[in-house]
């Protein structure tokens, strides 16, 4: 009997789990999110900014990670753009050019922002590291043209940019490498700039020593920091509407751990009885 | 000379582009300059060998009819088609490509990935066992960040945000900072190693 129901099939996890969610989707519990300490840096750091100052964003992720990304990514633009603050970006990861892009175009049109004067994006370029350590010194050599080839001269709000010195502040939106590591060992270790980081949840837990020593302004982590995000902008996204959904899903696999181990270790008991 | 003037050249940009970290200078900030735009084109040409020996790949895995051979036909189709609406019609929104990316590429990425919570349920079943002290301190901190980071964990204790928080704050912090001095002590001693020409298997291997 314990033996079977160690060897539960799989499909009938997979089904729980997928009704579970389904049901949390259709019938959300509106539960409160906490906002933690690394998240409410970030959106301080954010409101400390004075209008028309400069923002860089990194999109270094692809569709795979966008559930989690994204939501935070929007939001950020949105406390962004609802502060009048200049936005530059790229991305390290190709797709993360084209899904960055998406965000920038919802939240200029809900706060009427226009491409060139007020956002821009520069596009992809490969190298990762090498490509930071290049746009810290000279911009227009790593990037002549905007993502869709315009060139950079002639959007208006390039004008006298030519490296990172005028940022601000960095945020990179990263599910990997090239990313995080590598806007902290040149732009932060080497230029001093001040770097926010939104990371997939699988990869936060890295980046904690990051920002114990300061070398990270904030950290969100999984769709769990963009709900605090979207929180703490007071508007509601994808990220909160998906937490019922997260919340229930991780409460089903912690059942499905304490059922293992206590089949685990009743027949652990049984067969050394 | 086949092997030598490879040694020779790793180890002059190897020493140049240490020695500019410490003296922005001139003439090593010039140099690092243009070490950097050699890297940005060589990795260009590195992505085309890449996309090449894809397609060698799959034209030769449709030539013998291996198995799987009619996702090689898909993979190829999408390439040439991706790689065609960009170049005629740009990737600006509206265009052709975005069309693609944004209906096609993003739901299936997104798809790969949410099965992983299928997965992750199922394997953490079988998996995660209280064998010995070690792992039932890793289940124990594992079950309190995964109830903790989530709005579920505050409803059923209204600590267990903090505690989770405290975790990943401090011993979860402290185990990444040993392992990210390890990995930096590593990358520092392998990299001397090339940049003197003791480690030689980037060469192709001896």
């Amino acid at each position: 009997m314990l033996d079977k129901l160690l060897k539960i099939d799989r499909r009938i996890i997979f089904s729980i789990i997928g009704i579970v969610v389904i049901i949390a989707i259709l019938f959300p519990m509106g539960l409160v999110v906490h906002v933690s300490e690394p998240v409410e840096k970030i959106y301080r750091e954010i409101e400390s900014l004075s209008p028309d100052s400069y923002v860089f964003l990194s999109f270094d992720y692809d569709p795979a990670s966008m559930a989690e990304l994204d939501p935070l990514a929007l939001a950020v633009i949105r406390h962004c753009f609802r502060k009048d603050l200049k936005i530059v970006s790229l991305g390290l990861w190709p797709q993360g050019v084209l899904l960055g892009q998406a965000n920038l175009e919802i939240a200029a049109e809900e706060y009427g922002k226009e491409y060139g004067i007020d956002f821009a994006n520069l596009g992809y370029k490969t190298g990762g590291i090498v490509v930071i350590s290049g746009i810290s010194t000279n911009l227009r050599d790593i990037f002549p043209q905007d993502y869709i080839g315009n060139n950079v001269d002639s959007l208006p709000m390039l004008d006298g940019i030519n490296n990172l010195d005028p940022f601000k502040l960095i945020i990179t939106f990263s599910a990997g490498d090239p990313g995080v590591r590598h806007w902290v060992m040149i732009a932060q270790a080497r230029y001093g700039k001040k770097i926010g980081l939104g990371s997939t949840a699988v990869q936060a837990p890295a980046f904690y020593p990051y920002l114990q020593a300061n070398q990270l302004v904030g950290l969100a982590g999984g769709m769990k920091g963009a709900a605090e995000y979207e929180q703490l902008i007071k508007i509601p996204g994808l990220a909160t509407a998906g937490m019922d959904a997260q919340s229930l899903a991780h409460l089903v696999i912690v059942l499905f751990i304490i059922f293992g181990n206590v089949i685990f270790l009743l027949k652990k008991r049984s067969s050394s009885s | 000379m086949k092997r030598q003037i490879p040694l020779l050249i790793t180890f002059i940009v190897g020493i140049v582009m240490v020695v500019q970290y410490f003296i922005p200078r001139q003439p090593f900030a010039g140099l690092f300059d243009t070490f950097n735009q050699w890297f940005l084109i060589i990795a260009v040409f590195a992505l085309i060998l890449g996309l090449m020996n894809l397609v060698r790949l799959h034209v030769q895995k449709l030539r013998r009819m291996k198995g799987g051979w009619g996702y090689s036909i898909i993979l190829l189709c999408g390439l040439v088609g991706t790689i065609f609406t960009g170049a005629l019609w740009g990737i600006g929104t509206g265009s052709p490509f975005n069309y693609v990316f944004v209906n096609i590429q993003q739901p299936m990425g997104a798809t790969m990935f949410a099965l992983l919570a299928f997965f992750i349920a199922s394997a953490s079943f079988r998996a995660f066992r209280a064998r010995n002290l070690d792992a039932t301190l890793l289940l124990v901190a594992a079950v309190l960040v995964m109830i903790g980071r989530v709005t579920i964990g505050a409803l059923i204790w209204n600590k267990l945000p903090h505690i989770a928080e405290w975790i990943m704050s401090y011993p979860n912090m402290a185990g990444q900072r040993a392992i990210m001095i390890g990995i930096a002590l590593g990358t520092v001693s392998y990299s001397l190693r090339v940049i003197l020409g003791i480690e030689r298997t980037y060469l192709g291997g001896e």
